[in-house]
């Protein structure tokens, strides 16, 4: 069974038809991309995923025992307070709130845990540092190993690497790439067609009803793909 | 006015009272005004005190007498409740609902003392903060440190959980974290805060209690266990050299406890400026800046 499928999901958003008739599965493992414009309902269908809205119509069914609060999810980076006080582990530690159940305080498995994913995404050395005075890099890399403290199976990410240089978008989807590759499934949200295409190993082209969906190397020879793509090099 | 300095060493066992209910309003106000601050929340804490003016004045007239705080807990809880609804469902923008909710309370209010038998004093006494915090009823007092240990109870048991919900709401709905009750939670342990202090500074400074130590903890820490800790040591700090001082120059303790908050806050802000100075200083000589940022 797929990790995740969408059954000919309708979304609205604020009393408005945002999406319609999307109907794809994602499978344990895969990297997807769901691209498209501003206001193409894809970061509607990522709340629903994450079920911080419903469904106006169809469902989105989870396989592989994954429960609805054990999605990784990175949120923009503008959805934080930019002078908020918390020092980098604390901010990672956070990420195991969803599945310690009502412990009071953080073991020594959350521990154990956050540790494990910051050596992991290099952030060790700067355990006791504050959020706020890392660079936007930095901060990404903290708000992804939050994500990972929460999910073994699926992270999900809004327009991961907006605002960052290039070096240091580089370096972010070289992460995901190791992160993918240990079996973790990603499901990225972005505007940026050209680094999803390079990225991912599958494509949701969503524009209020899917354009596309399938592999990446289908989608380059695709009449979709290469219209977007062509545009994106003009 | 009255000697309290002489009121204090006669009575020493009253002194003592004041002390044990400043030392736990204080510490509920420091922790409870850093989630507050932080979540932009700070003007419901001042919404509330205006409500709890309102309260007041309705035990006044009921002659509620020893047990006013008994009346003002729920009336000030539920209009929390109801102010965080208004915001939450957006049904009205919380700025100008906090207005509306502060002026109608001081109004109505205002108008309700009116058939006190003291009125001037009551008046004075609920926007200032009694004369002396002495003089606080047993009930009152019992009801003070009952719902402060409560507040302070709930505060360390929902510590993690009033973290992430403070840090990234969306991310602690996304991973099962019930963000409104959490919301709601705050919001009644504020309106509780809010009437316990009031009885210590009055309505009008109750705000001030909560937020200046937060504001200032911010300044100097950047880890948020630090500023936690340092916003209540502050804000003890503050209420006992606030109210000797009181003491010594024979003032209400509400306004000296400000007043000390208001040169706490200098101080933190200067610190704070100080340590970024010399940060800068230090990275400037270690970290080679790249030559350009692509943008």
């Amino acid at each position: 069974m797929a990790l995740l499928t969408f059954e000919s999901v309708g979304l609205s958003y604020g009393g408005d038809n945002v999406a319609h008739d999307v109907s794809f599965s994602v499978q344990a493992g895969e990297f997807w991309g769901i691209v498209g414009e501003n206001g193409s309902g894809k970061s509607t269908l990522m709340k629903a995923l994450l079920g911080l809205i419903p469904c106006a119509s169809g469902r989105i069914v989870m396989g592989e025992g994954l429960k609805p609060n054990e999605i990784g999810y990175l949120p923009q980076s503008s959805a934080i307070q930019k002078d908020f006080p918390a020092s980098v582990g604390e901010v990672v530690l956070s990420g195991t709130i969803g599945w310690r159940g009502l412990k009071p305080f953080y073991g020594r498995r959350e521990r154990e845990l956050a540790n494990a994913n910051m050596e992991l995404l290099g952030l060790t050395p700067i355990k006791k540092h504050s959020y706020q005075e890392l660079s936007g890099g930095q901060q990404q890399r903290v708000l992804l190993a939050r994500a990972l403290c929460a999910t073994k199976k699926c992270l999900v990410l809004d327009e991961p690497t907006t605002g960052l240089d290039p070096v240091v978008t580089a370096e972010f989807y070289k992460l995901l790439h190791d992160v993918n590759s240990r079996g973790m499934t990603v499901i990225m949200v972005s505007h940026d067609i050209e680094e999803a295409v390079k990225s991912c190993s599958h494509i949701l082209h969503l524009s209020c009803h899917p354009l596309f969906i399938g592999t990446a190397a289908e989608y380059r020879n695709s009449p979709v793909g290469r219209k977007y793509l062509r545009e994106g090099e003009l | 006015m009255t000697n309290l300095a002489a009121l204090f060493s006669n009575m020493p066992e009253i002194m003592l009272r004041a002390i044990v209910v400043g030392t736990l309003v204080s510490l509920c106000a420091s922790l409870l005004g850093v989630t507050l601050v932080l979540k932009r929340y700070s003007m419901i804490g001042d919404g509330l005190s205006h409500v709890g003016f309102g309260a007041l004045a309705i035990a006044t007239v009921l002659h509620a007498g020893n047990a006013s705080m008994a009346v003002s807990l729920p009336i000030v809880v539920t209009a929390a409740f109801v102010l965080m609804g208004l915001t939450e469902k957006r049904r009205m923008q919380g700025d100008a609902a906090i207005a509306v909710l502060s002026t109608g309370a001081i109004a109505i209010g205002t108008l309700l003392f009116r058939f006190s038998d003291n009125q001037y004093q009551d008046i004075c006494n609920s926007l200032f903060g009694t004369a002396s915090m002495a003089l606080l009823t047993d009930t009152d007092m019992w009801i003070t440190v009952g719902v402060s240990v409560a507040v302070l109870l709930l505060f360390v048991l929902f510590y993690t959980r009033i973290f992430s919900v403070t840090f990234d709401a969306t991310f602690a709905k996304a991973t099962g974290v019930r963000v409104n009750v959490y919301t709601m939670m705050l919001a009644a342990l504020t309106a509780v805060t809010v009437v316990i202090g009031m009885k210590m500074v009055g309505a009008i400074m109750v705000s001030g209690l909560i937020i200046f130590p937060a504001l200032s903890a911010m300044r100097v820490a950047k880890r948020f266990r630090s500023v936690m800790l340092l916003s209540a040591a502050l804000s003890l700090v503050c209420f006992f050299t606030g109210f000797f001082l009181s003491l010594l120059i024979e003032a209400q303790p509400g306004p000296a406890i400000i007043a000390v908050h208001v040169v706490s806050f200098l101080v933190c802000t200067l610190i704070g400026v100080l340590k970024r100075r010399i940060r800068t200083r230090k990275t400037r000589s270690i970290v080679v800046e790249p030559p350009c940022k692509a943008e």
